[in-house]
């Protein structure tokens, strides 16, 4: 890529062809059909209603009429498979293969909508066929996954014509490095990994420090087990982090960007890396982009499964090929990271938001969210409520919208009981609390915590305490064990809360159990030491009860433990 | 030390690890990317693929079994021809990933991380597989996912596992 001229042309002409996508019919094409292709639906098997559905054209003989489109996570994996159907924006879903015959000769043929397989609003009578009018993600404001309805994420041109790369032009042609960082720094964004700690500032240290080469990295490794949204961007959106990454490359002076990925997420490696290579042959990474001298090139590496490297100093670490042991901050990584040089280390989801801020700027972005935290948040919603899925929500919207409005309640008609927010290093939320606006400072107020964005919804049937047991089970197999008090604290209360659980809970466990937190959280070395206990202590803070009744009467109410005579 | 034993001729199969190892050879930096693929290829990590790893990176053999042991992706030990792996994230747990692991050990026999006698299935334990809105879930080969998991399911399951 030369110029803004030849992206802006490869925009335009692609645009034109993806018209159909905003709605205008075209003459050429019938249909657009845009499947589900997240890790919800393909274990629906949306690749055979595909096979089915392109069968179905070809026996119609209109396969070059309509294009068949496998795109990122959508967001409602419970009613997978689903599919759109353009121009119309009709929403199918639940797709079975034998049902590709009723939309391409019903809908697609004769333009009559398929009434079994439309979505119904719980209790509503008539179906919804818009995605848009959806109460499901009417609510919803994407920002991070501006493209999943309408991009093929293996075309980079899909990505150009919604804009892509214009920001990374724009930061490279018509602003200065310190002027990029002070749009990202204005436009308020903090950390989506959990720590919320403001990007600008981050960048604006890392521009500041001598140390040469300087180094980008993306943390994909999303160890929150109960999350997935990094993964549906990788799989959903890569340009776009891509492209946010080479902009701090301009902004901080630095040529090489890694980003490490799961192991576990081979779709996403894959993807991720067919637009690396595709982003080279456009010459949007490499060298000389834009014409203007600017060299940035993009790495993958694999995390081989190990929750610690999540943690920046232990992700660091593990790129440069060793163990993933965490190290004492500071240095920060933005003085000294991958290889003991300046290094701006961020989440998957913060750098889906930086071309937007780039392109739109500051004053758009921190229009949309509270005070304290602004743009959106994408939450990965799961448990015990009845559309499960991601979804991305302005930042300050409640907790109750989320469950009841966006996730439908509650199925079974149980009673909620709480949602686990920030995985093993946050907490629950009770239902007195459903109405606070969620943000940072927010959920740390009430002793959870925004983390990555995984959300778990809980009913009655869930036993807080085998939940808090659950997470420190997790963070006994999962401490890296360089620190005492994580390796041998956490063990210790793993042993009291396996006690209770069994019914041979003593008096005065409890009060163990809060000092042992506490101690551990001012002692640890590491993030994932320092927060482990909160699960339990936010536990213990808002269902005490339940606690007490499992020591003091063998009684588990939700029926989960089994406790020995 | 252990050889191949697939019928390939232990050669074959080194000429394809070296394949791997040269994209990286002299490396250090490169050496999970090296023992992530050497672990596709040959299925686990036995002794003598981790001396040639450390050989052609260049890093000490005690390095490399450092970094083995400590990353939950890599196995010293063979496994079975299908690998089971259920999730026990949160979303899951929640769901009841604990019923299927305790009718999977009822119908295999085997606990988590042990392999059937027969070497046919290898049964563990991750951590989210990406699949929460489908909990509880399990996935094989590393690709199949099977989500929405009621214990009578799971023998139809397996069966497709020869
Ligand atoms: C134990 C532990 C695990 C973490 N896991 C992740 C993770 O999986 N993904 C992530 O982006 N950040 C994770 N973090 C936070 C990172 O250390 C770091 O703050 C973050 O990646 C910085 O990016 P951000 O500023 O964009 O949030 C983890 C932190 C700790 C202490
Ligand atoms: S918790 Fe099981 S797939 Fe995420």
């Amino acid at each position: 890529m030369k110029s803004l001229e030849e992206l802006a042309k490869i925009k335009a002409s692609r645009r034109e062809a993806l018209k159909i996508r905003e709605g205008i019919p075209s003459a050429t094409e019938k249909a657009h059909v845009m499947m589900c292709g997240g890790a919800g639906c393909i274990s629906s098997n949306c690749k055979d209603v595909v096979e089915a559905m392109q069968a179905s054209l070809a026996k119609n003989g209109i396969a070059d009429q309509v294009q068949v489109i496998l795109t990122g996570c959508m967001g409602p994996c419970d009613m997978g498979p689903v599919a759109i159907v353009y121009p119309d924006a009709t929403f199918y879903r639940r797709l079975k293969p034998k049902d590709a015959d009723a939309i391409v000769e019903e809908h697609i043929m004769k333009g009559n909508l398929v009434p079994r397989l439309l979505y119904r609003a719980p209790g509503a009578k008539e179906p919804t066929p818009k995605v848009t009018d959806m109460d499901l993600f009417a609510k919803q404001k994407k920002i991070v996954l501006r493209n999943n309805f309408y991009i093929d994420p293996t075309n980079i041109e899909d990505y150009i014509a919604n804009d892509g790369y214009v920001a990374l032009g724009k930061a490279l042609t018509a602003m200065t490095p310190a002027e990029v960082v002070e749009e990202v720094k204005k436009a308020g964004i903090r950390g989506r990994g959990g720590a919320g700690f403001s990007t600008g500032m981050k960048w604006s240290f890392c521009a500041a420090s001598k140390g040469t080469p300087k180094y980008v990295v993306c943390n994909g490794d999303e160890g929150d087990p109960g999350a997935f949204m990094d993964r549906s961007v990788l799989e959903g959106d890569p340009h776009s982090i891509i492209e946010g990454m080479a902009i701090c490359g301009r902004a901080i002076g630095a040529e090489q960007g890694y980003v490490y990925v799961r192991a576990e997420y081979p779709l996403a490696i894959d993807r991720l890396s067919y637009a690396i290579d595709k982003a080279r042959e456009y010459g949007l990474l490499g060298k000389n982009i834009f014409d203007t001298g600017f060299n940035f090139e993009i790495e993958i590496r694999i995390g081989a499964g190990a929750f610690v490297c999540g943690e920046e100093t232990a992700l660091l670490t593990s790129i440069e090929g060793k163990r993933g042991e965490p190290k004492p901050r500071p240095p920060f990584p933005a003085n000294e990271g991958v290889w003991a040089k300046p290094t701006v280390l961020n989440n998957v989801e913060t750098w889906a938001n930086i071309a937007e801020i780039i392109l739109k700027g500051a004053d758009w972005y921190s229009s949309i969210g509270t005070a304290g935290s602004k743009g959106t948040k994408v939450f990965a919603l799961a448990g015990r409520i009845n559309n499960t899925g991601i979804v991305e929500v302005p930042m300050g919207t409640t907790l109750r919208e989320i469950v009841y409005e966006i996730g439908g309640g509650i199925p079974r008609k149980k009673a909620f009981k709480a949602v686990q927010t920030g995985g093993p290093s946050g907490g629950c939320i009770p239902a007195e609390q459903l109405d606070t606006p969620i943000d940072f400072e927010s959920l740390t107020a009430l002793g959870a915590m925004m983390g990555s964005g995984g959300m778990i919804v809980m009913d009655e049937d869930t036993c807080m305490v085998d939940i808090a047991k659950f997470f420190m089970d997790f963070i006994v197999d999962e401490s890296c064990g360089k620190c005492s008090p994580c390796r041998i604290g956490t063990k210790r209360m793993l042993e009291i809360l396996e006690r209770i659980t069994t019914g041979k809970g003593k008096e005065g466990d409890i009060e163990l159990l809060l000092e042992l937190g506490n101690t551990i959280k001012s002692t640890a070395l590491c993030g994932l030491g320092q927060t482990a206990p909160n699960p339990i202590l936010s536990t213990i803070k808002y269902f005490r009860d339940e606690y007490e009744s499992h020591i003091k009467e063998n009684k588990c109410a939700a029926k989960v433990c089994e406790f020995v005579e | 030390m252990v050889a191949c034993t697939c019928g390939c001729g232990e050669d074959e199969l080194t000429k394809q690890l070296d394949k791997v190892i040269d994209e990286y050879r002299g490396q250090p930096s490169g050496l999970i990317q090296v023992l992530t693929k050497a672990q596709n290829l040959i299925g686990y990590l036995p002794l003598w693929v981790q001396t040639r790893i450390a050989k052609g990176l260049g890093v000490s053999l005690q390095e490399v079994y450092g970094v083995v042991t400590f990353y939950a992706f890599f196995s010293l030990i063979p496994r079975g021809r299908h690998k089971i792996a259920v999730c026990a994230g949160t979303a899951c747990y929640v769901k009841g990933s604990k019923t299927v692991l305790k009718t999977l050990r009822e119908v295999l026999g085997v606990k988590e991380g042990q392999t059937t006698p027969d070497s046919r299935f290898t049964v563990e334990v991750v951590r989210c597989i990406g699949a929460c809105g489908l909990a509880p879930a399990m996935i094989i080969d590393g690709k199949d996912v099977h989500g929405r998991l009621e214990p009578e399911q799971i023998p139809g399951i397996l069966e497709q596992y020869a």
